[in-house]
């Protein structure tokens, strides 16, 4: 896929939840390119002690605009959070490698994800949902309040929801969730913290579910040239950027343990 | 017109601009950005004579204008590149420098005699300052005596132009720079990184998977605006300058203070096309004050 370097214009942000913002923005010249979902962009960020791009996988695209799900966690995400209307920012885009979206039918793929790492799985939704395919969303969170856009999520596709402390959906982690019990979806995509998707991708091999799963190792290039992200993988160090962010769970050393 | 022509050994660069080894992959990750045939080179990523993982993950830490790595050396080896990455870069339109690591002096002549087997590939850049990997690497490169040795066996082993890349991490890089011209390099590059370190003071671990890693970006520019400085009044074979150049005005500076060519890195990662802008800028310079060769300016600093 053609990647391109673009100026983007904030069209609209919102803040979501404590620690999140939503940025909607489209080229301030042009036409978005094609992306799929699954894919991040690097996003040049104008701050002191900033130096290198920040990675942020792509939220929602519709039209012209593309929306990201930012956390703040540190001086480049909080810059990013303080953008608003009219600003630009400097895009490279689109990067690495998505989730799987031709999928045999019938399929029932289940979209799991928890933390900021639901971002990317709205997109793959939107995606799943214009191909016929009607994705259900497990998400996961420690409580009701971090549970991110659960209004867009129901728009796109059916909703479950785990949080630990059992203040919506049911009580636990989404591995938990008696979804497991009653079916067993064709396929699992998942993205979020990490200790999540590896009990995911455990979940997965044991009950013989395939399963992909995002990745967001730290990254300078983006481009697979710098091969400062990787993941050990069944076939030795695999990019993250290139070879990802989306990898099959069986493909990776820290899902087998 | 200005000329913007140079030369490093046998090497004839349409411009003094090349890419930094391990920055630009093969130079085909960034084709969508540059149009490689407007670069007076590129330096692929380095090669050993066996395949290497390099370090675990880890491997980055972002700096104050810039950013530590700790790779080391990972590539698919000597044989990999020739049957795999030699095909898709032979017909770039650009010199296609390749990079050559090793643990052994015996490795770096191996590896070396391969790549000057590839009739496309006119040059290599012998890297005797790799900070990241625990034998060999920047061993070589910090005493004159090891300097000398791999680049006298690199020299017998291969008869195209040798670069030899040196390391900062050194009391006296013009000694190194010296002995390794004394054995017949053709040319110097440098700075390959500056050895640092980062620490996660909440979690009082450190960042970097093996502790340590290489500095490089603008951070890194004074020092080796320096370096090259004292290397070029050396020697008298051609320097090529890097280390934290990320605009036109920088790699001038490089030029005046003593650089026939410049090599960009850490800066694509910030701008993947920043190489074809430092080309464009250098010729404005040039225009701009008047002269007609880029040559004009290599180690023109007035009193």
């Amino acid at each position: 896929m053609k990647k391109y370097i673009i100026d983007l214009r904030v069209t609209g942000t919102e803040r979501v939840g404590a620690q999140c913002v939503l940025l909607r923005m489209e080229p301030v010249e042009g036409a978005l390119p094609e992306m799929a979902p699954g894919q991040f962009v690097q996003l040049r960020v104008d701050a002191q002690g900033v130096f290198l791009r920040r990675p942020i996988s792509i939220h929602d695209v519709r039209g012209n605009e593309i929306d990201f799900l930012v956390q703040v966690v540190g001086e480049g995400t909080q810059w990013l959070a303080s953008l608003t209307v009219g600003d630009t920012v400097n895009a490279v885009l689109p990067l690495g490698k998505g989730f799987s979206t031709h999928h045999p039918q019938p399929t029932t793929p289940l979209l799991v994800g928890g933390g900021v790492g639901v971002a990317p799985l709205l997109y793959l939704g939107r995606v799943l949902k214009e191909k016929g395919i009607r994705p259900t969303f497990l998400l996961g969170a420690r409580t009701k309040d971090l549970l991110l856009r659960l209004d867009a999520f129901r728009e796109v596709g059916e909703v479950l929801v785990t949080t630990e402390d059992g203040s919506m959906g049911e009580k636990g982690f989404v591995t938990q969730h008696s979804v497991f019990n009653s079916t067993t979806p064709s396929l699992i995509q998942c993205c979020g913290p990490t200790p999540m998707m590896k009990a995911v991708a455990k979940l997965a091999r044991e009950r013989g579910i395939d399963c992909e799963v995002s990745l967001e190792n730290r990254m300078a290039c983006g481009m697979g040239a710098c091969l400062c992200c990787v993941t050990e993988t069944t076939e030795g160090h695999k990019c993250v950027c290139t070879e990802g962010p989306v990898f099959d769970a069986s493909e990776l050393l820290m899902a087998k343990g | 017109m200005v000329d913007l022509n140079v030369k490093i050994g046998q090497l004839e660069l349409r411009n003094p601009v090349m890419t930094a080894s391990g920055t630009v992959g093969y130079g085909l990750e960034f084709q969508d950005f540059v149009d490689l045939s407007r670069l007076g080179g590129i330096v692929v990523k380095g090669t050993t004579l066996k395949p290497r993982e390099g370090n675990p993950y880890p491997r980055m830490a972002e700096t104050a204008s810039g950013m530590l790595n700790c790779v080391g050396l990972q590539n698919k080896g000597v044989d990999y590149f020739c049957e795999h990455i030699y095909p898709t870069v032979k017909d770039l339109q650009t010199n296609v420098v390749v990079n050559v690591s090793g643990s052994s002096i015996e490795d770096y002549v191996e590896c070396a005699r391969r790549i000057g087997e590839l009739e496309r590939i006119p040059a290599i850049e012998l890297n005797i300052s790799c900070p990241n990997v625990r034998q060999g690497g920047m061993a070589f490169g910090v005493t004159c005596e090891g300097a000398a040795a791999v680049t006298k066996a690199g020299r017998a082993a291969y008869g195209k132009t040798l670069i030899v890349k040196l390391s900062p991490n050194v009391t006296d890089i013009a000694e190194i720079a010296r002995a390794v011209e004394a054995e017949g390099a053709d040319a110097v590059s440098l700075i390959n990184t500056l050895m640092g370190m980062a620490i996660d003071a909440e979690r009082r671990r450190k960042v970097l998977s093996i502790g340590t890693g290489g500095l490089s970006g603008p951070a890194v520019k004074p020092v080796a605006l320096r370096m090259v400085y004292q290397v070029a009044k050396a020697v008298g074979i051609p320097v090529v300058g890097l280390g934290g150049i990320m605009t036109a005005t920088d790699a001038v500076e490089f030029l005046l203070a003593g650089a026939s060519a410049v090599e960009i890195g850490t800066a694509n990662f910030i701008d993947p096309s920043v190489t074809v802008k430092v080309v464009e800028g250098i010729e404005a310079y040039l225009e701009r004050h008047g002269f007609s060769s880029v040559r004009e300016i290599i180690g023109a600093l007035e009193d």
